[in-house]
């Protein structure tokens, strides 16, 4: 790769040893993709806890915090796996705990901002057109790229707290020209009305072209989608299909029409998703027992607008007993819904309010659904109800009314 | 014996007990990071472990939580000894180089045509290489 001067400093250890093996380690993956050089990156947002990360990821991390190890640039933290106000009452590890704790004060250290959100992009940061950033969580970096028309490839957590000590990230995938190019078309024939059929759409566009490089182009809707409709199709695009961007014609930046969002080429495909489509997604999902006892808000965290939203469905109502149901948000949208009396609301109607982390990465989540003899999980979320899978939930999908009303009554539908 | 080209590549040499998957991978949906069997209820190596093997997956699913994901596995002695992607995504890539896993990515012809689960094979990454060197009996 070629280097600039700054950055052949680094290597020599002018910025201290950790950002010289982040420098290192960033070429190797650079190299292994072809990357001619660095781009310079203004924001990192950066997956670490002790679920993903392990007692490997802890030691290692500490390792870097003892060479050194500072943020070149302003980054943040993702969902992280426990919420310490309900983890007594969910049954976490206390050993795990405190070294959540541990992980947290050694970030804050390296001067990592821990806003531990997974919606960085709608309560954090928003980068503009062609600004290079590094980000984690696979549906921030869908919605950078697509919604924004900012750049930035899949950062996993030590690819991107190398970004965050460099203040770079190798020139590769979503950084070029090239692979931002839609590759085939998406006429969405449906309404979609419900934020779990952005998941569905999502859902059926992501599992059937599982490649990074696949970038669907949306078009062919009747009205203007929400920010949070757009979040559930590309947090589901991401997760179905492992894909990194979407255009949506006349929606986001880089697709002001069909031929710019496929760079002047034929599409290689012309898929229609209509309503039939998006009935057989719901009609498929096995209902096993029929156990309707966990129902789930999450994966992404909810917006504030999510959470006025369910307020609104639970308003006067109870969580059958038996059964539970959590939403996850973060701290800054908590309060706010605090403030705002849906906090109030939801908890009055026995929903569990958790703050800073995602359902699927809690810690200690297996044990968990055994000592609920948990067996269905329902959720409006389709991320969910695909990634929860190594924990051997059976997972359904339903539109969030249906979700609400499954809570409440402890029947399945 | 077959032998396969591989597109890109990371890694020292290694051998190793082929597993060969129809369907993609994440260390997240799929594996159980306690055991290193593959745990999701339906994968098709569903109960299968991953340990010391030479994994074969067409496409990677999937998550962000990889990077952390392989180097706990690596910590943890349950770490394959080199993942063979079809079509990989740069988190898979970044994981693999962090726990120093030798990955690689492309192949020609298709591994799922020539590689059986159980043959003994070599990855030779600095030569975009892989070799059967037995077949499984």
């Amino acid at each position: 790769m070629e280097l600039d001067r700054e950055e052949r400093g680094i290597l020599a250890g002018e910025r201290g040893e950790a950002a010289q093996r982040a420098l290192e380690y960033q070429i190797e993956v650079g190299r292994f993709w072809g990357a001619r050089r660095f781009v310079r990156v203004t924001n990192v947002h950066m997956m670490g806890d002790i679920e993903v990360m392990g007692d490997g990821g802890l030691a290692w991390l500490r390792g870097q915090e003892t060479l050194g190890a500072r943020c070149a640039v302003a980054t943040t933290t993702n969902a992280r796996c426990v919420d310490f106000a309900h983890c007594e009452r969910l049954g976490q590890d206390a050993g795990e705990v405190a070294k959540e704790r541990a992980l947290i004060a050694s970030l804050r250290r390296m001067d990592v901002v821990t806003t531990d959100t997974c919606i960085n992009y709608q309560t954090v940061y928003q980068p503009h057109l062609g600004e290079h950033v590094a980000w984690g969580d696979t549906g921030t970096v869908i919605y950078a790229n697509s919604v924004f028309g900012a750049r930035s490839n899949f950062e996993s957590g030590p690819a991107a707290f190398a970004a965050a000590l460099t203040g770079r990230t190798p020139e590769y995938g979503f950084h070029l020209d090239a692979h931002r190019r839609g590759r085939f078309t998406v006429r969405l024939d449906a309404k979609l009305e419900d934020l779990a059929d952005w998941g569905a759409v999502g859902k059926l566009v992501g599992e059937t072209h599982q490649s990074y490089f696949s970038v669907p182009v949306f078009h062919g809707f009747a009205r203007s989608p929400e920010a949070d409709e757009l979040k559930h199709l590309g947090a589901a695009l991401a997760s179905y299909g492992s894909m990194g961007m979407f255009h949506f014609v006349g929606v986001t930046p880089e697709a002001p029409s069909p031929e710019a969002a496929l760079g002047g080429m034929a599409p290689e495909e012309a898929l229609v998703i209509g309503e039939a489509d998006l009935d057989r997604v719901y009609r498929d999902y096995a209902l096993g027992g029929g156990d309707a006892r966990l129902v789930v808000f999450s994966g992404p965290q909810q917006s504030l607008l999510e959470m006025k939203q369910l307020a609104a469905l639970f308003a006067g109502r109870r969580v059958a007993e038996g059964s539970s149901c959590f939403a996850t948000t973060n701290s800054g949208v908590l309060a706010q819904a605090r403030q705002l009396g849906y906090a109030r609301t939801l908890e009055d109607s026995g929903v569990t309010l958790l703050e800073g982390v995602c359902f699927y990465i809690l810690q200690n989540l297996s044990p968990m659904r055994e000592a609920n003899r948990w067996s269905n999980l329902v959720s409006n979320s389709a991320k969910i109800v695909n990634i929860i899978g190594a924990h051997r939930f059976n997972t359904i999908l339903r539109r969030t009314r249906d979700c609400v009303e499954i809570a409440c009554s402890g029947r399945l539908r | 014996m077959s032998v396969l080209r591989v597109l890109r590549a990371f890694g020292d040499p290694v051998e190793g007990e082929a597993l060969v998957s129809e369907e993609g991978f994440s260390p997240r949906y799929d594996l159980d990071r306690w055991s290193g069997r593959i745990t999701k209820p339906g994968h098709k190596l569903e109960g299968q472990s991953i340990a010391d093997k030479v994994c074969f997956f067409p496409t990677a699913k999937g998550g962000i939580a990889a990077g952390w994901a392989f180097y706990d596995i690596k910590w943890k002695k349950i770490a394959p000894k080199a993942f063979i992607f079809g079509v990989t995504n740069p988190v898979m890539v970044q994981g693999a180089i962090f726990a120093g896993i030798p990955i690689t990515e492309g192949w020609e012809p298709d591994a799922r045509k020539v590689v059986r689960t159980g043959d003994w094979v070599r990855v030779d990454p600095q030569a975009r290489t892989i070799e059967v060197l037995r077949r499984t009996e």
